[in-house]
């Protein structure tokens, strides 16, 4: 055999492996491009305010999603525990999605309202101080460490190449809406929920003036999930894919 | 296009390209003219020391 | 001829001073440039790497045989093989083997006593969970690959690797990329997706790495001396392409700065967890089941001398595996927001999958036909074949578990972690201590190892390492998922979550102590390593079989091949 033909087969397998590795791909994860109808239509989602958003990225930097689903399955058991079962379009803005394949602690998609923000304070803080059976981490330097925020325009600007529509207002009033949301009944807090309604301004015990920290943005974010989509106006029965 | 006809669509065309290329695998492993290739490929893993030895002469 | 040799090293050396060079630059600008502490650091690491490159590639000009680069062994037709890369691989091997298997046995310890994690952000759970991940999948079992890539596509090829540096880059290219995902979990610089977490330049620097890895890997196959590319090859390349197409479409980001670690994938929601779980499960399934089948597919036949069972059972298993796999991803999101028919395919093709997996498992195992008693004899052969055996295990548990109505019962419990460790510690780990075992002494150019006695007491220590593991997961997996639905007479839930956390103590312990026992095992592996590298005198060398030796100090086969 000729030394050309040896070359031709290795780039012959090499294809060939190409072309059969991709059909799985291209059947499965296509078809969910057509956005349209894989996400119900609900009303209520919306982008994550910027500390939510900062909360979130401290989520994604501890590895929570380690120990902790956002994903409450369509069984009566979980329905039950957690609350409505998730939909797809609850994470529509979730970049990355953050749906955890692991209970070692409980799922967090509907967490937000359940408990105070002092109470998550302290359980940051020192888990085993309200849940003396827990087995998280304590995270005590949360709120000792300031956040760094000087680029979240610029993170929100990413966050809408990517999909979420962040408008100009809200990329320009970044900053001020960070720190609104730790300031309650202010002119700025009332500026920030007029855009990002729903949200939580944080009331719980801070050391008054301090700068805003990771505690506050995790507590946010906290604070959040699962409150977004208007249940009484959902129709299970609709347009969507269960 | 709505998703479901590219859902169908995609679930229609695997298929048939599963059962292809399924057979067509079974047939060229099968195939009579191949066993002298896979017969010899199959002591490669071995063949080499053997080689290298005679070479050596021992 | 010989000129034309040294005036092609000459060149290659120059264009890899150059990449060196390079890299320097790109380094430098960015420890430079950046407002964050940890991409600075990242830069300067970057900037050691080239400069170490450097100094290794200035050294080589005033030594003018190329035999630091290569090993003893050689070709039917003189030509050196390259063997140096491969031995850094194996080395990496061990060091990352170790540093992955003690992180997770930290972890499991962790889990049963909380105050392990101390308080500190560095070693918290969910920062350590990544580096254990990691560690053991690409460093640990990347390095492996590599390692047995490079030195079965050689040898079955009956060619050199293709490139002079370019196996070099590739295996220290591929350290520079653990070191910098690896401290940068520890630092806090993650992507958030499960064995997808490095961050999006630590993702490009791979990228290439990874580019250079296929092209040394097809060079060589078309360099190769035999009409037909052995089938472990196959899966070699099969591993080696699907990996890079799932590492390019999963980790697909936008960073917020070119000089931050920040970034933000481009997919959301249902979109991002379809495209993670075809990535995670085609992890499994060409990174740990692909690759690993490489190596039962060359270093068992050679191990018990005697060719694989079936090579055409070997080519039907070898398509019908990569076929089905990549369709498996779905069943990590049963009664999720997936879409139905998506989950739904998601598992009929995992429970396909069973067949071909015990396809492969009969042609692994009845290659011994007729030298069972290598079995007893050899605890290399055992590593192999238990190895084997447990693959098949796993691959029965998993399309069992792919199963929705079993899969709403183990899903989100500890089922799933003792199914991976099965899978993870007795399929892919001892069949890489097999693997390492024979590689040693033909490396090193040794008669045999130092000691098979320390490898009967590894097997076995692991061994009862791996069945605590399994069976107590198990155990907590199926006890937790049941406390989770269960129900009172009255029809309320049983049990708060917090009393099912508590159930699960016991077993954590039992966990972590099979944790340390598969650790202790590691580390017997590495004693005996060092002392066959250093030379020592062979402990039991009448025990040892023929094949144990390097090629060129092999006595004559027992039984002639045709």
């Amino acid at each position: 055999m000729s030394h050309e033909r040896f070359e031709r087969n290795s780039f012959i397998l090499l294809i060939g492996i190409l072309i059969v590795v991709s059909i799985g791909g291209l059947v499965q994860i296509a078809p969910l491009f057509w956005v349209d109808s894989t996400i119900e239509k609900v009303k209520g989602m919306r982008p994550y305010t910027p500390l939510e958003q900062a909360g979130r990225d401290i989520y994604v930097r501890e590895g929570c999603y380690g120990c902790h689903s956002q994903m409450i399955r369509t069984l009566r058991d979980e329905v039950e525990r957690y609350g409505h079962y998730s939909l797809a379009a609850e994470s529509m803005y979730d970049h990355p999605f953050q749906w955890g394949s692991k209970r070692t602690g409980p799922d967090l998609a509907r967490v937000g309202g359940r408990y105070s923000d002092q109470w998550h304070a302290d359980h940051f803080n020192n888990p085993r101080a309200l849940v003396p059976e827990s087995i998280m981490p304590g995270y005590p330097w949360l709120n000792a460490t300031p956040l760094v925020s000087g680029n979240i325009a610029d993170r929100l600007k990413t966050l809408r190449i990517v999909g979420v529509p962040y408008t100009d207002d809200m990329i320009a009033k970044a900053d001020t809406d960070l720190k609104a949301q730790i300031d309650p009944d202010s002119r700025p807090a009332r500026e920030m929920l007029a855009r990002y309604p729903k949200a939580k301004v944080l009331r719980y015990e801070r050391t008054a003036g301090a700068a805003v920290t990771e505690l506050d943005a995790l507590i946010a974010y906290m604070q959040i999930l699962g409150q977004m989509v208007d249940f009484a106006t959902f129709d299970a029965a609709g347009p969507n894919l269960r | 296009m709505t998703y479901e006809t590219v859902a169908t669509f995609s679930q229609v065309t695997s298929l048939l390209l599963f059962i292809t290329m399924f057979a067509g695998v079974v047939v060229y492993a099968l195939w009579p003219n191949n066993r002298g290739r896979f017969e010899q490929a199959q002591r490669t893993a071995l063949d080499l020391d053997v080689r290298s030895q005679k070479q050596e002469g021992r | 001829m010989a000129a034309k040799q040294t005036e092609w090293s000459a060149f290659s050396d120059v264009i890899a001073a150059a990449a060196a060079v390079v890299l320097l630059v790109i380094g430098l600008a960015i420890a430079g440039l950046t407002k964050e502490p940890v991409m600075a650091f990242h830069g300067l690491l970057f900037a050691a790497g080239a400069v170490l490159a450097g100094i290794g590639i200035l050294w080589t000009f005033g030594h003018h045989n190329d035999q630091p680069l290569v090993g003893a062994d050689t070709t039917s037709d003189g030509t050196h093989y390259q063997d140096g890369p491969i031995k850094v691989a194996t080395l990496a091997a061990l060091f990352w083997g170790l540093a992955g298997f003690l992180v997770g046995d930290i972890l499991a310890w962790q889990l049963a006593i909380p105050a392990l994690n101390f308080d500190l952000p560095w070693i918290s759970f969910g920062r350590l969970r990544p580096l254990h991940t990691s560690a053991v999948i690409f460093a640990f079992g990347g390095n492996v690959l590599l390692a047995t890539s490079f030195y079965v596509v050689q040898r079955t090829c009956h060619a050199r690797l293709a490139g002079r540096w370019s196996p070099w880059f590739v295996v220290w290219g591929y350290q520079l990329f653990i070191a910098i995902a690896g401290t940068g979990y520890l630092l806090g610089v993650t992507q958030g997706k499960e064995y997808a977490e490095p961050e999006w330049y630590a993702d490009l620097w791979l990228t290439i790495v990874w580019v250079v890895y296929l092209l040394v890997f097809l060079g060589t196959l078309i360099r190769r001396k035999e009409p037909h590319i052995y089938v472990a090859n196959w899966f070699y390349l099969a591993f080696i392409v699907t990996v890079a197409m799932l590492h390019l479409v999963n980790n697909a980001t936008i960073p917020v700065s070119l000089v931050g670690s920040k970034s933000y994938i481009v997919y959301a929601g249902v979109q991002d967890a379809m495209t993670q779980w075809w990535y995670g499960h085609n992890a499994v399934g060409f990174f740990l089941t692909a690759g690993f089948l490489g190596i039962m597919y060359y270093f068992i036949p050679k191990r018990v001398e005697r060719p694989v069972y079936s090579y055409r059972l070997s080519i039907v298993h070898f398509w019908t595996l990569i076929f089905l796999y990549i369709w498996a991803g779905p069943h990590h999101l049963h009664y999720t927001a997936l879409p139905e028919w998506a989950q739904t395919l998601g598992m009929a093709f995992s429970i396909m999958l069973w067949m071909p997996s015990w396809g492969g498992m009969i042609n692994g195992l009845m290659t011994l036909a007729g030298a069972w008693d290598k079995l007893r004899t050899d605890p290399v052969v055992r590593l192999l074949v238990v190895s084997v055996a447990f693959y098949g295990m796993s691959t029965f548990e998993g399309p069992l578990m792919s199963i929705k109505a079993v899969n709403s019962l183990s899903h989100y419990t500890d089922w799933t972690i003792g199914h991976v460790h099965s899978g993870a510690l007795g399929w892919v780990a001892m069949v890489s201590f097999g693997a390492i075992y024979c590689l040693v002494p033909w490396l090193w150019n040794r008669k045999g190892l130092y000691s098979l006695k320390l490898v009967e007491w590894h097997f076995w220590i692991s061994t009862i390492g791996i069945l605590l593991y399994i069976t107590a997961m198990w155990v907590s997996g199926i006890t937790q998922g049941l406390m989770w639905r269960a129900y009172d007479k009255l029809g309320f839930l049983q049990y708060s979550f917090i009393e099912t956390v508590e159930a699960m103590k016991p077993y954590y312990v039992i966990r972590a102590i099979g944790g340390l026992l598969f650790v202790a095992g590691s580390l017997i592996m590495i004693y005996n390593v060092w002392r066959t590298i250093r030379g020592d005198a062979m402990q039991d060398a009448e025990d040892q079989p023929r094949v144990a030796a390097a090629p060129a100090l092999r006595l004559q086969p027992v039984i002639q091949v045709k």
